[in-house]
């Protein structure tokens, strides 16, 4: 859920563009981090574990733990957390420790 | 290499409080600076901090976190001061000129050459182990913080606070006020971490305070669902009976925060391990200097603690980095460390700054003794 | 349970009785004053510059807690929203015969209406009275921080210090 009014800060822009997660349109505002644009859509699992096939979520929120990697536009591993969301992305759950594809 | 490399009188890897405090004094003094920064925003955490900052009236207290960061930026805009940002530094090489930093920037690999360094790279939060705890929707508390105050998004529902610092209550009040509850803040000590004026406000609010419990378990299939805490027994071991379940679908983790420190045990300074600090710390003196000739820390680095204070050791690292350089005369140097000190030791005193003033008197006292 | 700020996060009321801050039982008879609430020595002290009537003074060290010169309060409520521990609050007791206004910071969502009628709490957060509010206030000077004025039964002038807030209950 997204915070457009606050007690102490001014209101809010809207979201101004739309990113994919596993194929599902969401909203999105340029430059957030892909991470806050899907907390707002209510997504929490980010990726599963490469053993055990656990869930697994932000936890840092500044780029250092990489428990919220995610496959962007086709590259794995990418920390949502830290990289701005640009309308159109295409964001999937990263299975394990992702596959590159060929250049 | 040399040809394209930049070049400045001192270069400060951080654009934090720290950080951009140490640019401003450098570049007041006339050096040449350039701020390295690994992410896309100045300001490090200042941004998300929307409370009224404590301390002294003449230096900023009463006045909202991201505000002061606003003015950070616009001293150093108007100073002059270069600060690159989406710049990690990676690596640092001793040269005869001084110190060759590397960073990257847009995937590429550059390099700035600096008479001195200032390293003022904060700290990171810890993280605590308990079942259930990799479920998403347990996350560090200054994450939270980040999600509601700067890009507005909720992290859930209902919350869990574990820790009663200041940053647990700071971030407790603050997902209140964005619209998340709080249903409880554990504490595993004895007695509330941080300042009593922030544990009031959380109980005016109606959130309760646990002091002697602890998260024990966070039940849930793919997310958090359920949160059960207990009561300590004298040995921090769960007393039998005293569990308790409720529903929340986010946990927040506020239990210390270690200083980031790889930069400074890459340029090879020594440390020393101070718990209260955070952990290992480079042994700096008054000068902020470090044992490597030239290379200075400020801020959380030398031990976590508050921006308010992050601020004055930046800007006694950028006076003395700038008197190193002959830019500022030995005398008047002198004068405006003293004055800054006097303002640091006033943030450190009472019972809550007694602590860190021992501590860093620990640190200062390291730097004296022969290695 | 052991009482005392450090250990519920609540001022006890002898951490209350002791503080320089809160002024006497004579001074609240003589009009609106305020109600420094702040009882633990942290390094702070814009609440000393807020005031224009000279009435609080910390000094140095700025750990020293706030000491409220009553007589020289002037009730003017300035001081309210320089504390970043909204821990200072505005009495005047003798409002009506059976009613009190009291004065708070409050930085939550919603903002009730001036008139409409809130459930009070206390230090607790706890329903105590209904109250009536008869001021909102948000200035350039408060930063942010409202200031919310309640008309409640005098008993609890010294009790009531918040609006009640959904979605806070005890576990």
């Amino acid at each position: 859920m997204r915070v457009p009014f606050h007690p102490i800060l001014d209101d809010d822009e809207e979201p101004d563009c739309t990113i994919y997660h596993n194929g599902e349109a969401i909203p999105a505002k340029t430059g957030e981090p892909i991470a806050a644009a899907l907390l707002a859509a209510g997504v929490k699992v980010f990726r599963e574990t490469a053993k055990r096939r656990r869930p697994r979520g932000i936890y840092c929120g500044i780029g250092r733990c990489t428990d919220c990697v995610m496959v962007v536009d086709g590259e794995p591993n990418v920390r949502t957390c830290v990289t701005p969301a640009r309308a159109g992305m295409r964001i999937e759950t990263q299975k394990g420790l992702g596959e590159w594809k060929a250049p | 290499m040399e040809g394209s490399m930049k070049h400045a009188q001192i270069v400060i890897v951080g654009a934090g409080p720290a950080g951009l405090s140490a640019g401003i004094e450098a570049a007041k003094a006339g050096a040449s600076c350039v701020i390295l920064d690994e992410n896309a925003k100045p300001g490090g955490q200042l941004f998300k901090q929307i409370h009224k900052f404590f301390g002294s009236w003449e230096h900023k207290a009463g006045v909202r976190g991201y505000t002061i960061g606003s003015r950070l930026l616009r001293e150093t805009e108007e100073l002059g001061v270069e600060t690159l940002l989406d710049a990690p530094v990676y690596g640092l090489f001793p040269d005869e000129k001084g110190i060759i930093v590397s960073y990257m920037k847009n995937g590429r690999e550059e390099a700035v050459l600096g008479k001195k360094l200032i390293l003022a790279t904060g700290s990171t939060e810890n993280a605590l182990a308990f079942p259930g705890g990799t479920l998403p929707g347990v996350m560090g508390a200054g994450c939270a913080q980040t999600m509601v105050n700067v890009h507005r998004v909720l992290p859930g529902k209902r919350a869990v606070m574990v820790g009663s610092g200041n940053v647990g209550l700071i971030v407790a009040y603050q997902l209140m006020q964005a619209g998340t509850d709080v249903a409880v803040i554990v504490e595993a000590a004895p007695l509330v971490g941080g300042y009593g004026v922030h544990a009031s406000k959380i109980r005016r609010a109606g959130t309760p305070i646990l002091v002697g419990h602890t998260i024990t378990a966070v039940q849930g299939k793919t997310t958090v669902e359920a949160v059960s805490i207990a009561e300590l027994d004298a040995d921090f071991q769960p007393r039998a009976g005293t569990e308790k379940t409720f529903e929340a679908d986010t946990v927040c983790v506020a239990v210390g925060l270690s200083p980031l420190t790889e930069l400074a045990w890459m340029a090879g300074c020594d440390f020393t391990y101070i718990p209260s600090l955070g952990g290992h710390v480079p042994i700096h003196n008054e000068n902020m200097e470090t044992t490597v000739a030239g290379l200075y820390a400020a801020g959380d680095i030398t031990g976590s603690e508050e921006a308010s204070t992050a601020m004055e050791e930046g800007r006694l690292a950028g006076i003395a980095a700038a008197e190193s350089l002959g830019l500022i005369n030995k005398d008047e140097a002198k004068k405006m460390k003293v004055a800054v000190w006097a303002s640091m030791n006033a943030l450190r005193t009472g019972p809550f700054g007694q602590k860190r003033t021992e501590a860093k008197a620990q640190l200062l006292e390291s730097a004296r003794r022969p290695q | 349970m052991i009482r005392g700020i450090q250990f519920t996060g609540i001022a006890s009321q002898e951490e209350l009785s002791a503080s320089p801050g809160v002024p006497t039982e004579e001074r609240f008879e003589k009009g609106p004053v305020a109600v420094i609430e702040c009882v633990q020595e942290i390094p702070c002290n814009p609440c000393e510059h807020s005031c224009s009537s000279g009435a609080i003074f910390v000094g140095e060290p700025i750990t020293r807690l706030p000491v409220l010169d009553a007589a020289k309060c002037i009730g003017c409520g300035e001081c309210l929203a320089s504390c970043p521990g909204l821990a200072i609050f505005w009495v005047h007791k003798n409002y009506t015969d059976s009613t009190s206004l009291v004065e708070f910071p409050y930085e939550y969502l919603p903002l009730p209406k001036e008139g409409s009628i809130v459930p009070c709490g206390g230090r607790d957060g706890a329903f105590i009275s209904e109250g009536r509010v008869v001021k909102i206030k948000k200035t350039r000077q408060s930063d942010g921080t409202t200031l919310v004025r309640v008309e409640v039964p005098k008993d609890y002038f010294m009790d009531i210090r918040t609006i009640v807030r959904k979605g806070a209950r005890d576990v």
